[in-house]
């Protein structure tokens, strides 16, 4: 069987995965340890596919019904 | 010491198991006794009532402690059980346990590097996510119990069976072999410190045989104190006849094995013992018969003290009574203002406010004081700075009380008016449930409150009770002052519009008030705008020739303020295609030039409670809820006295059609019964067609169903144009104040189709409703169609359907409320400590980031218009209507 991009779909949103600097600037916005994120774990397809690893901050640009675009973030947990 | 110096933090909290040594330490008295008290009443020594337990009977040193009743917080005791017996709390973890370890040496089943492998994890995961350690107990439980043969010793594992409660087997292949409690216990001993970390255990808190019983705490006599009654008997708490049960079979069971029993003797007396502690944990474990009273009654054991709504929980924690607060009867007064509530007397002279003498309030206080508990500005208490209380029930003598009082005493003086209160009815469901209120002192014996505050209590008057509470700080009172007071609240946030408003008479007075015909003499304006409070002048007569006139129109404008604009369509709109506009030939589109009401009835959709987008709604989000409450206030008054100088009422009469609109009705009706019948036909020569996804009975059912429908709405379409303009229920039904104008097809017209589950009525005997009907018809009469208003009367028939009917909705909201109930209550159990941070972000109580922007826009539904950040059609207007036109 073909394996699917589950990216391309048109319902998943965009996942980036943050570098040191971009975790630690959203740390500081937000005045919070990463563990306060919501959490996301590592066995979710998405993060298999971009290969997040546990400690990893992502990123998620998707459309919002009530304010158009919104970005979220989420920690990457193991499991 | 200062409270500083006494008070730590509390960094954190951990859970863990009593241990037998813990058990023991912590015990006064092993008790081997199954006795209470002996014949003289006195506490049997060792025995349950013991009295170094702590005290019961006011009088009595604890021997303990020696403390009185009320300072001797009571110790524990102990039972030394002569077998181990299965905590039943933990019987499913010990099963897990069992089945991730070896039966012969006792270790956790995993090979040596899935072992290390696992505690570098189990490491990692405690620095970094200690919440998840649990999640990977988990899986390496789960692992090991996949384990055939152990890595330590190669002995081959068997499968381990649980019977619920309390019983384990282990799978052999000659057999089942039952494991007895101290089998289990030693084979739990066995498992390493580390091997209990992996499983999710503390080793230092929690040892896994500690989920073994060998010594079973005994509650002190406060937690099971005996009651003796009237008749000087005594009588003994549910727990410590529980207890007698184990310390009885305890102590057999240990005479048995010391006599050298057989076997099969001390192990029924094992499980009979099992039994007990079981049910002394948990009276109403699956499985096991629960233990009962000598009546029949079963015991309440820890689990039922503790559980459900009338547990400690939910009953005694959650559920505190509380002081300062006052429950009666609710009823209606629209003089006051939505802000206030009325007080009964006799109430305001129970509940009080501390206050403290200042030398501004020293002569107020002194009068207070002089007044006493029983006149009415008066005070029970005075409270000396050195923090006696002086009861002012007592002293005959009570002026000079008052001229001894100096600044810094603390008077509990009677609420007055003026004074704010936290009001509240059950169920309080939404924050408009629990508002501020202001004090009103008043006659008589109920609560009285304004009728534009019931939506948001959901309130009536057939016998509804609410609760007062007083506020008994200066900051709790300007909390509420500021964040709860009525006026605060008339935006909903659950919905952007007015929770409050007008219902019912306030709609029909402001449409009555405000229509075209409504003309008034100076001396009819002048008494109406006195009536609402108006203090202004009397503006200029709308019409002068003839004679002078004032509109209706022209007084409601008296209360909004200059500058307001808005223009709607009003609820009496028929919603033509082509808006006529200012041209509307029933006045429905509604238009407020700077403050002047020049066109348009005042209606439901102008000043209706919860509807966004009206004059109620601009008027408050645009001016402010002072300026909403004072319309509210005022306005309302006058459509009220307006009612109340004309009259309202409702008669037979406007029930009556004339027999021509009867003969229409009928012919409507019996258009649809040849229809329904013309359908069957079709259906029986097989020639109906099937709708897609249903089956032809199916079809023939809808078809009819819609038939059925449509002739009832065309049968309140004739019946409507034969109505007159002067039928108040209709102009109820039309300004939306009441009633709709299907009810009024109902009563005048015709019932129509009762239905039970959505379908017409197809239950009561084989293949008929009733005998009245031959079997297999399915005609409009023989399934619920109920041809008759209620006007005219219904048959017996169609009465039982009608009844039929009724029921289903009545079982469907008692289903509903309670289902709800629950639902709400759960929600709120979730989500109660989350809030909205000032970054916007929503976040838990440890800081936990659950949304990152409220809502994703950050918008406060309340402040919004119906739910968007901006309404610019809204602004559009306002900024052409400032400048052209």
């Amino acid at each position: 069987m073909v394996k699917f991009d589950i990216l391309s779909h048109e319902l998943v949103p965009k996942f980036f995965i943050l570098s040191k600097e971009e975790v630690e600037a959203l740390r500081h916005s937000y005045g919070i340890r990463k563990e306060s994120l919501p959490w996301i774990r590592r066995s979710d397809p998405v993060c298999k596919t971009i290969g997040a690893r546990p400690g990893d901050v992502l990123k998620i640009e998707r459309s919002s019904e009530v304010a158009g675009r919104t970005v979220v973030y989420r920690y990457v947990v193991p499991g | 010491m200062s409270i500083a110096e006494i008070a730590k933090s509390i960094k954190s909290i951990k859970f863990g198991l009593l241990s037998p040594d813990e058990i023991r330490k912590m015990s006064v008295v092993n008790i081997i006794t199954a006795d209470t008290y002996d014949e003289d009443g006195v506490p049997i020594d060792a025995g349950l009532m013991d009295r170094k337990l702590g005290t019961i009977e006011p009088g009595q040193k604890c021997q303990t402690c020696g403390n009185r009743v009320g300072q001797c917080p009571g110790h524990f005791g102990h039972i030394e059980l002569a077998r181990p017996v299965i905590h039943p709390g933990f019987a499913k973890t010990v099963y897990l346990m069992l089945r991730a370890s070896c039966w012969n040496c006792g270790r956790l089943l995993l090979t040596k590097e899935e072992y290390d492998k696992y505690t570098l994890m189990m490491e990692r995961y405690k620095r970094r996510w200690p919440q998840l350690r649990f999640k990977l107990a988990d899986r390496i439980v789960k692992k090991a119990t996949k384990t055939q043969e152990c890595a330590y010793c190669g002995k081959e594992q068997f499968k381990i069976k649980f019977e619920k409660p309390t019983t384990y087997y282990e799978e052999h292949p000659e057999g089942n072999m039952k494991l007895a409690p101290n089998e289990i216990r030693s084979r739990l001993e066995r498992l390493t410190d580390v091997d209990a970390a992996l499983m999710g255990l503390d080793a230092a808190l929690a040892r896994p045989e500690w989920k073994i019983l060998t010594v079973l705490p005994v509650p002190p006599s406060s937690v099971r104190p005996s009651i003796t009654l009237e008749s000087g008997v005594r009588s003994e708490d549910d727990l410590t006849h529980k207890l007698v049960d184990i310390i009885r079979i305890n102590e057999r069971l240990k005479e048995n094995i010391d006599a050298g029993a057989p076997q099969l003797i001390i192990e029924d007396l094992w499980e009979l013992l099992q039994y007990h502690v079981t049910t002394y944990f948990d009276n109403e474990t699956s499985g096991i018969p629960p233990a009962r009273h000598r009546s029949g009654r079963p015991l309440r054991t820890i689990a039922q003290r503790l559980k459900g709504k009338e547990g400690r929980f939910r009953s005694n924690l959650s559920g505190k009574r509380v002081d300062f607060s006052a429950r009666t009867v609710i009823s209606p007064d629209p003089i006051i203002s939505i802000n206030e509530v009325g007080v009964p007397i006799d109430i305001a002279k129970l509940l009080t406010i501390p206050e403290r003498i200042n030398k501004f309030n020293l002569d107020q206080m002194k009068v207070l004081i002089e007044n006493g508990p029983d006149n009415h500005p008066g005070a029970n208490y005075i409270i000396r700075p050195d923090g006696r209380r002086i009861d002012l029930r007592f002293p005959k003598d009570r002026r000079t009380i008052a001229d001894s009082v100096e600044i810094g005493y603390v008077v509990e003086r009677h609420i007055k008016d003026g004074d704010v209160v936290l009001f509240n009815r059950q169920p309080s469901l939404h924050r408009m449930s629990i508002m501020a209120h202001r004090v009103r002192v008043l006659p008589y014996k109920t609560f009285r409150l304004n009728l534009c505050v019931c939506p948001p209590y959901n309130a009536d008057f057939d016998g509804d009770e609410m609760n007062l509470h007083v506020p008994q700080s200066e900051e709790a009172r300007a909390e509420a002052l500021v964040l709860m007071l009525v006026q605060e609240q008339i935006l909903s946030p659950r919905y952007g519009g007015p929770i409050m408003g007008g219902i019912q008479d306030y709609i029909t007075g402001a449409y009555m008030l405000t229509r075209k015909s409504t003309l008034l003499t100076r001396e009819e304006a002048s008494q109406l705008l006195t009536s609402a409070g108006y203090d202004g002048s009397l503006p200029p007569p709308g019409i002068t020739k003839p004679e002078e006139r004032w509109t209706g129109k022209q007084l409601a404008s008296l209360f909004l303020p200059e500058t307001f604009n808005y223009t709607l369509r009003s609820n009496v709109c028929q919603k033509c295609p082509q808006c006529k506009k200012d041209e509307c030939e029933n006045d429905a589109y509604v238009v407020i030039k700077n403050g002047k009401l020049i066109a348009g009835v005042i209606d439901k959709k102008s000043i209706g409670a919860g509807q966004p987008e009206s004059v109620l709604h601009r008027l408050v989000k645009d001016y402010g809820t002072d300026k909403g409450r004072y319309y509210i206030d005022k306005a309302f008054k006058l459509f009220l006295s307006y009612i109340d100088s004309r009259g309202l009422t409702i008669g037979l009469d406007d029930e009556e059609l004339p027999e021509e609109a009867k003969e229409r009705v009928r012919s409507v009706v019996e258009e649809a019964e040849k229809k329904t019948a013309k359908l069957i036909e079709i259906y029986n020569q097989g020639l109906l067609e099937r709708l897609p996804g249903r089956t032809l009975e199916e079809t023939l059912e809808t078809k009819i169903m819609q038939g059925l429908e449509e002739a009832r709405e065309r049968a309140g379409e004739v019946a409507g144009q034969y109505l007159k303009d002067s039928n108040t229920a209709l102009l109820m039904a039309k300004t939306g104040a009441r009633g709709s104008l299907m009810n009024l097809a109902h009563m005048v017209a015709c019932v129509g189709q009762q239905s039970v589950r959505g379908e017409r009525i197809t239950r009561g005997y084989q293949n008929r409703t009733l005998p009245h009907f031959k079997p297999g018809d399915l005609g409009a009469k023989a399934h619920g169609f109920v041809y008759s208003s209620y006007k005219d009367k219904l048959n017996p028939i169609e009465f039982f359907f009608h009844a039929m009917g009724g029921r289903e909705g009545l079982v469907d909201t008692a289903v509903r409320t309670s289902q709800s109930g629950y639902m709400q209550r759960r929600l709120i159990n979730a989500l109660q400590d989350i809030r909205v941070e000032y970054d916007g972000t929503v976040r838990g109580t440890d800081g936990s980031i659950i949304q990152f922007k409220y809502g994703d826009d950050g918008v406060d539904p309340a402040k919004s218009d119906h739910g968007k950040a901006v309404n610019i059609d809204k602004i559009i207007e306002r900024v052409v209507g400032a400048g052209g036109k």
